[in-house]
């Protein structure tokens, strides 16, 4: 319950009340530790994210070379099992999610015309969280072992007896932990966009990326406490002597199944909606061309998400679910395999007859466009259940779901990543070596994944550490081996683009390097911490191209002359806005979770409730600050020139309370 | 500073500050929050009821429910309903002493129910009833302990809105504020109002 500081009114002096004196500075490292500014928190998920890729990455080399040829010793079998799961913990979890949340939090609020999220310090919270969470999980490499029963966590393999171990514990609470990271960016960014869109900026004036978040925050709301109640009941019964998937006590164990797939597939559009969203907003720029069937794309992203309900047995085929549920849910994976076709045509129509530049994003977004139609395609041979039933559990899932997730999400991503960096930081990334990084990438994805569509038919199942020679699968590993190699090196690219565009001296390309149609392109590269100078006034889709753009009776797009400049290339001087200031407290409530966590697995109770109590503490003062701190006397009458807005009004933050 | 954007506009305050629907942030937050916690409490009462009946050793539902005592409880509980409508009623019309004394009754009536909720539990573990005795047990206790869980954080709630108006720092500008936490409090009320029905009245 912060005090909502109202437009020119002195906020009140109630920071010397706080343990912690408020940070003031926005500068340095510890700027960026107490920051509260969506596109800083953004940058952070980004880089954490990307981290957590290169390591996931190397997790898959392991896999890679200990499957390259039959009776490898790269890797044991316990050492191989920690590794896949943590391989698919983390590129799910602490990769696309995180990613997406990046550019979520970055985007969002600029393509709807506002300064900033609905609860900056509650955004910071999910960002902190999420990386405690991460850590969390990873130091279970150096406390005994990781996590070792798969990103799925089936029971009865996980209980206490067949995982007497703290591996599993790991697992459960780091997801928890997690859980709350991406609960917390969910109701933010679905406040967000409903309720901060500039004048103007109706629903359907909304960029697509901006729809396709809206729907996945909406996915994660909903699906993530079910999932934390299949966390928690097996928390319950590893750590408490529960019986809620203990067959000898009459419970099922497939309940877990069921309640970790009802989470699991709307997950799988958590994670490709996104990516769908950078992809329309990428190639309309380099077709020069509106999406084609806006509304229809908005529609069907609604669709996939009310579908993606509905789904989730698919998972289930061969768990003898019975002849009815198993032709229902058949059905309806056919039926979700619509909006998705949709979409594919959307884009489709969208490239048709326009003037396409070939550029990196360029090459990424239909990069994502074809492989996403093999993942989906692939995809549908799951619905029918005959043939998921010999494919289940073998390479060819493998296969489908990376052409979903890496040749579909991380595709989009890299779309994304060479479209906006200019954005972020000013400088373009080089073109060439984005397209050498792409065409390695496309290379090595298709010989990674490709053959194991073929491994999977003749039968290597998932999840082994190892096969025998003879089986007539050594050609397709190896060259599958070969293929996650040249992957890596593609990454290597990348990583030398950055950096080498980090340390040149470019000049600033201004605010609108693409000749592009939103919003974010109006201002700045990089943007002033407040966004807008001025807060626009929305009066089309594609704002910004309408601004620069006629249409001649053909259709055919006319530059406007005009006298005044349409885009703030510089940021202007003398603009006072006064934006929510820097905080400690969501950082101090986010790193007490995992000590929660480690007093609970551990059995030391003490640390557990004195962790609890800094948590309780945290979140009371976080409540009790204001969300604007009361300017520095300090600092002389400066500060007090006009100002344009008060930030985004005080959140009365309580409710973080109860979402913990 | 250069006007920059073709058809500029003067900015004005209360488009600065109004919402695009109307509504505040934080209630959209809170409704949003809600409606999550629906899918919480919906999967765990789904696996109270798919393991109705399925446990292999007692004690049973029906050996150690005390539908009376629990009536009363849940009774306690509804009528904390009224207290927080009170209490919003109270600070809309900028009545801080009537607003205290709601915000207190709701509290103590919240407490009342975690009491009983506490005694009923210890009674149950009397009678042999743990968490790791049956898959009843296990159910049993993970529901309702996690809506008394629920109760205690709305309690503590109240506790805090309490203390603010002492203070003095819960005007009737801040009437959201209690609104929100009413929200929430009632929407623990009518999650209560299902596990009643569905754990305690519908036999097994």
């Amino acid at each position: 319950m912060t005090e909502p500081i109202a437009y020119g009114q002195t906020p009140p002096l109630t920071a010397r009340r706080s343990l912690l004196r408020r940070p003031t500075s926005t500068a340095g490292l510890w700027g960026w530790i107490t920051t509260v500014d969506h596109k800083r928190i953004g940058i952070m998920y980004g880089v954490s994210a990307f981290v957590f890729f290169l390591l996931g990455g190397i997790e898959a080399l392991l896999l890679r070379l200990q499957l390259g040829g039959p009776n490898q010793h790269v890797l044991s079998a316990s050492a191989y099992n920690q590794v896949f799961t943590m391989h698919g913990t983390t590129m799910i979890f602490l990769v696309i999610m995180p990613m997406a949340a990046a550019f979520a939090n970055y985007l969002v609020p600029i393509m709807i015309g506002a300064r900033d999220v609905a609860f900056p310090r509650l955004n910071a919270f999910g960002f902190w969280t999420f990386l405690a969470g991460g850590l969390f999980m990873y130091s279970s490499f150096l406390l005994g072992g990781a996590p070792n029963g798969g990103w799925f966590g089936y029971v009865p393999q996980t209980l206490k007896a067949y995982s007497p171990g703290h591996n599993i514990d790991f697992w459960v609470f780091g997801l928890q932990i997690l859980g709350i990271a991406s609960l917390t960016g969910a109701i933010n960014l679905i406040v967000t966009i409903i309720n901060m869109r500039a004048p103007g900026m109706s629903f359907m004036r909304m960029p697509i990326f901006v729809w396709m978040s809206l729907v996945a925050q909406f996915l994660l709301l909903f699906a993530l406490p079910v999932i934390t109640v299949a966390l928690f009941l097996l928390m319950f019964d590893r750590q408490f002597g529960g019986h809620f998937f203990d067959a000898q006590a009459g419970a099922d164990p497939l309940l877990w199944q069921h309640l970790f797939w009802i989470f699991g597939h709307p997950e799988v559009y958590i994670l490709i909606l996104p990516a769908m969203g950078i992809v329309s907003e990428v190639l309309p720029v380099y077709a020069r061309k509106p999406l084609f069937g806006y509304a229809v794309k908005v529609f069907s992203g609604i669709a996939i998400g009310f579908m993606g309900w509905g789904v989730w047995a698919h998972h289930m085929f061969a768990t003898g679910l019975g002849p009815v549920a198993i032709s229902a849910f058949g059905l309806s994976t056919m039926f979700i395999a619509v909006p998705t076709g949709v979409k594919i045509f959307n884009w489709l129509g969208t490239l048709w007859g326009g003037k396409l530049r070939i550029t990196t994003p360029f090459l990424f977004a239909v990069g994502f466009v074809a492989m996403f139609t093999i993942g989906g395609l692939s995809g549908v041979t799951h619905a029918v259940v005959p043939a998921d039933t010999q494919q289940t559990d073998t390479y060819y899932i493998v296969a489908h779901f990376h052409y979903v997730m890496f040749g579909g999400s991380i595709f989009g991503l890299f779309a994304g990543v060479y479209y906006w960096a200019p954005k972020v930081t000013g400088k373009m990334l080089s073109d060439f070596l984005g397209k050498i990084h792409f065409w390695l990438m496309l290379v090595g994805f298709n010989l990674t994944f490709g053959p194991m569509h073929i491994l999977g038919l003749q039968g290597q199942p998932r999840r082994i550490y190892t096969y025998p020679a003879g089986r007539g699968w050594e050609f397709w590993n190896l060259v599958s081996t070969i293929g996650a190699f040249t992957i890596a090196a593609s990454i290597v690219v990348f990583i030398v683009n950055v950096i080498r565009t980090k340390i040149s001296d470019q000049p600033n390309v201004g605010a609108d390097p693409w000749d592009a149609r939103t919003l974010e392109w109006t201002i700045p590269s990089p943007p002033p911490e407040y966004n807008f100078a001025e807060e626009p006034l929305v009066t089309a889709r594609d704002e910004l191209w309408h601004r620069k753009y006629d249409e001649d009776g053909d259709g055919r797009a006319i530059r406007r002359e005009l006298d005044y400049p349409v885009v703030m290339d510089e940021v202007p001087d003398e603009v006072h806005v006064h934006m929510p200031s820097p905080s400690y407290w969501p950082l101090v409530a986010s790193f007490t979770l995992p000590a929660v966590a480690y007093g609970m697995i551990y059995r030391a109770w003490p640390v557990a409730i004195a962790a609890g109590v800094v948590e309780i503490t945290a979140l009371y003062s976080w409540a009790l600050e204001p969300s604007t701190a009361p300017p520095d006397p300090d600092e002389g009458t400066e500060d007090h020139g006009p100002e344009l807005d008060s930030g985004e009004p005080a959140a009365a933050e309580l409710e973080t309370a109860d979402a913990d | 500073m250069a006007a920059t954007v073709h058809d500029p506009v003067e900015a004005d305050d209360d488009v600065l500050h109004h919402s695009a629907t109307g509504l505040s942030n934080e209630k959209i937050a809170m409704w949003a929050f809600l409606a999550s916690d629906c899918l919480l409490f919906g999967a765990l009462i789904s696996t109270y009821i798919l393991y109705r009946g399925r446990s292999v050793v007692g004690p049973y539902p029906h050996g150690v429910y005390d539908i009376p005592y629990t009536s009363v409880s849940s009774f306690v509980l509804l009528m904390s309903s009224l207290t927080m409508v009170l209490a919003l009623s109270a600070i809309q019309r900028n009545d801080q002493r009537r607003l205290r004394i709601w915000l207190l009754t709701t509290a103590l009536l919240g407490t009342v129910f975690i009491g009983g909720q506490v005694y009923e539990f210890t009674s149950f573990v009397r009678m042999g009833l743990k968490i790791h005795t049956n898959l009843f047990g296990s159910s049993f206790f993970v529901l309702t302990g996690f809506h008394g869980t629920h109760v205690f954080i709305g309690v503590l709630m109240l506790m805090s809105l309490f203390s603010l108006s002492l203070k003095g720092k819960l005007p009737q500008e801040k009437a959201q504020t209690v609104e929100l936490v009413g929200l929430y409090w009632h929407f623990v009320d009518v999650i209560w109002i299902l596990i009643f029905t569905l754990v305690y009245l519908i036999p097994s």
